[in-house]
Order: structure tokens, then sequence, then C-alpha cells
């Protein structure tokens, strides 16, 4: 499961680091947070599916703004950000029902091994979302490069580049949704940059960066959850820490080459 | 028979009115070279031509030619300075515009974007990082898109900004070509002299609103400026 997880997260970070969206995962997460408090506080049976359909209007929105608003993307991410966060937490803190409020709002941000008790109902919906996430973004790879490289030039040549934006805001969310579970809000970023970016140092074409920044997603993910089920460390940082080490060895490994 | 019409364009940036009622229009095979300082609405002009930002009023007319076969060569990105891609998918991404819903390339689309590589002399480069080119290596990476997405028309912004001597010669020699094998060109240009060497039409405007703007034929012009 956790490995469908970091396939997924990998995915977009290309997509994401290259158009300077790289905060974009971290504002939608926190979305999730409050969207998750509201959930739990309101005793919603279908959870994930209420953070999911938030967390989208959440990515839709942000993504709309950055073009052409009078607020900047980076001050609409952070002003969303922060402000559900702060509700989030606020609401918990009101209405929790619960005994162990800390407890809660740590996993929450920071993930916990709730992955290994996930209910099975949410165990299907993970891997359908997953298996949805892949087959879209396979599907319009190669329209979500055209537009990525050359917005302008994707338009004028016809792609309907305002619909391939709207999808990769769609499956942000979605991938975001999902990496909750895994790594908790604050950590998500991490999960879908860190990739993306040790990949670059060292691959040239956009197809291989995609290709290596799954593979070392998997690998990171793998290592992380086995270090951490035999040390008994948090699932979440552990995994980031991973991913932060691969970046550090493949930085020094790209200096070498060129 | 007119390939481009522009009736009536009254555009402006902000609330800064750029051009008032210009009309003009461009016949298949002409090579347009559009002149002015800085400021003067040109790249504006462009991105109405192309349907990328709407005119305040009047409208653009295409005669046998969709909107989609316009190719483009943009001014390049600070994006696109540090894009991980190779030449071969900057090429074929400008295939993109025929594919419609189809998510993946066909064989004549692979061809097409190998016989652009060839026109543009990179077919060499296929395999090489974008970002690692020289910039006359790089504008001839993109003008080869712009040919994969058009046959018949194609709309540069500035093609040889920031290239030395020998490769700006080499981009003229290759548009120059490719307007003699029937391509419309409709180029933005700094260089006036060099420009109006290869054009056969002038379109010059202006940022003061009481000079009137140019257009017409190069011979026209060179009388009209002296």
């Amino acid at each position: 499961m956790g490995v469908i997880i970091a396939v997924c997260s990998s995915l977009l970070g290309g997509t994401l680091v290259l158009r300077r969206f790289s905060f974009i995962g971290d504002g939608l997460s926190h979305v999730a947070f409050g969207a998750m408090s509201v959930a739990a506080v309101m005793n919603l049976t279908g959870n994930m599916t209420f953070v999911l359909i938030i967390t989208i209007i959440c990515a839709v929105l942000l993504l709309r703004t950055g073009k052409n608003s009078g607020i900047k993307g980076d001050a609409a991410v952070a002003m969303i950000s922060v402000s559900s966060l702060a509700f989030g937490y606020m609401i918990m803190n009101i209405f929790s029902a619960s005994s162990n409020l800390s407890g809660d709002v740590c996993s929450t941000l920071f993930g916990s091994t709730s992955i290994l008790t996930l209910t099975v109902n949410e165990v299907y919906l993970s891997v359908g979302l997953s298996l949805a996430v892949v087959i879209t973004f396979v599907f319009f790879y190669n329209k979500i490069f055209a537009v990525t490289f050359d917005e302008d030039f994707a338009r004028a040549s016809g792609v309907n580049a305002g619909a391939c934006n709207l999808l990769v805001a769609v499956i942000t969310a979605a991938v975001i949704v999902l990496s909750m579970n895994l790594v908790g809000s604050l950590l998500i970023s991490a999960l879908i940059i860190f990739p993306a970016l040790s990949a670059m140092r060292v691959f040239r074409s956009f197809l291989s960066v995609t290709l290596c920044s799954v593979i070392l997603s998997v690998i990171c993910a793998a290592t992380g959850i086995i270090i951490s089920v035999l040390a008994g460390t948090p699932v979440g940082s552990t995994i980031v820490t991973a991913d932060a080490a691969a970046f550090i060895i493949f930085y020094i490994g790209g200096k070498f080459i060129s | 028979m007119s390939q481009i019409v522009c009736e009536n364009l009254s555009f402006g940036y902000g609330s800064n009115l750029l051009a008032e009622n210009l009309n003009f229009s461009v016949n298949a095979g002409d090579y347009l070279c559009v002149i002015g300082e800085n400021g003067s609405g040109k790249s504006t002009l462009i991105k109405i031509l192309l349907g990328l930002k709407a005119p305040d009023s009047g409208r653009i007319i295409l005669n046998g030619i969709a909107k989609n076969e316009l190719g483009y060569l943009p001014q390049q990105t600070e994006m696109q300075k540090d894009f991980p891609a190779s030449v071969y998918e900057v090429v074929i991404s400008g295939c993109q515009g025929r594919c419609g819903l189809r998510p993946f390339y066909n064989r004549n689309e692979k061809n097409l974007a190998r016989e652009a590589m060839n026109k543009m002399n990179i077919q060499n480069l296929a395999g090489k990082c974008y970002r690692e080119l020289s910039g006359g290596q790089q504008q001839r990476v993109l003008l080869a898109r712009a040919f994969c997405a058009s046959r018949k028309a194609i709309i540069l912004d500035e093609p040889v900004a920031g290239l030395d001597y020998e490769s700006s010669h080499e981009m003229y020699r290759i548009i120059h070509d490719m307007n003699h094998n029937g391509m419309t060109i409709i180029m933005i240009s700094h260089d006036t002299e060099e420009a109006l060497r290869h054009s056969t039409h002038v379109l010059r405007m202006t940022r003061n609103m009481n000079e009137k703007i140019f257009f017409g034929s190069k011979e026209e012009f060179l009388n009209h400026d002296c």
C-alpha cells in the first residue's frame, strides 16, 4: 500500500517543480487536514471521500488564482494553507470527543502507522484512487508535458491547456489525500517533490526523470517503512529522511557527471 | 486570397491603448515583418493572432487555415532554462495539437518530428538535453516544434534575440527557406535591416498613438521611410 502511494505521489513531482508549484502540495495538505478534522468532528462515515472532495475543490481554486486574480500564486497557497490549518485545529479542540487530542493531531500532521489499521473499505478506496491516478497520468502524459514545457505554445496549437491544468489539480489533490495516511499532512510535499528533484540532478529528459522519480520514490518508501517497523521510528518522517538522503546522493552524483 | 485578415483591431495593455482600428491582411506565402520600439504592442498583437488573448474590439479572420494550424516560436521563458527535456520530446510536442484526445503519438507524427529535425539540421541532437544546447540550437529546436504544429504559417517572436551573428544568420536562412517552400511567415524583429532583406511586407507599430501605424509592401515602406 505504501509503495502504491509512493508511485502516485512521485508522478506529478516533475510537473509541479518545473511550474514552480512545489508548495501547492503543502498548501493542499493543510486543507486536507482542515477537512479531516471537520469530518472527524461531524462523525462522517465516508471520511476519505469528504476530504477528497474538499481538497479537489481547493486545488482547482488555487491553480486558478495563480493566473488571473489579484493574489499571486504563492500568497494564495500560504493564505489558504495556514487558515485551514488553524481552522482544523480549532475545530478539533472545541468539539473533539477523543481524550488524546494532541496524539490525534500529531498523527494527522506527521502520519502514523494507521496505514496498517485502515478499514477494508478505505483500502479499496485507496487502491482504486491510486490506480485512477496512474492511469490518468499515463494517458495524459504527453499533454501534461506539452503544457508544462510551454503553455502558450500548447494553447496556440490547439491543446486544451485549461482542462489539462484542471486535471493536474485534481490528480494532485487525489495524491495528497492518499498520502496523508502515510506521511501526514506536514510531510506530503517531501513525498511529491524530493524524488523529482533528485531525478532532475542526474537525468536529462522528461521521460527518464519521471521514471527515475517513481523508482526512487518506491525504494525510499519501502526502505522507510521497513526501517520504521524494525527500529520503531515514526513511518512518515523515516520515509522523508530516506528521500532526503537519496537527494543528497543524487546531488553529489549529478555534480560528478557534469 | 488573404490567409489572415485583421479587421478594425483595437487592443491595449491594462488601461494603455496600443492600437486602434488596425487593419491588415496577410496572403499565403507572404513574409511579414513586424517592427516597432519596445512597448508598441508587437507581442500583444501576436498573442491576439494566436487566440491567446482577446482584442478589445475587432476580429481576426482566417481563410483556409485552422486556428491550430498557426505555428508559433515564442520567446524563451525563464522556466525552460532548467527544464529537463530531450530535443526529441520538445520537437514532437509540437504535434500535440493534432492529437485531440488520443494519448500517444502515431507513426505520422513521429515521422513529422524527424523531418522537422532534419530540416533544422538538429537530427544529431535528438537525444540531447534541451537546456544544455547553445542559444542558436535551442531556437532551432523550437522552430522545429513550430514546424510540427503547422505547415502553412508560422509566427515568430524575435527569433534571433540574444543570438550571435553566425546563429542569427543561420536562423534567417532557415526561415527564408521555409518561406520559399510556401510557408507564410509573420516575424517580430528588432533588427530592421536584416529583417527587411527577406520580407515582402512590413507592419510598423508605434507607441505614440498620434503616429500612424504603417502597413504595406516592403517597397512602399522603403519609399515611405526616405
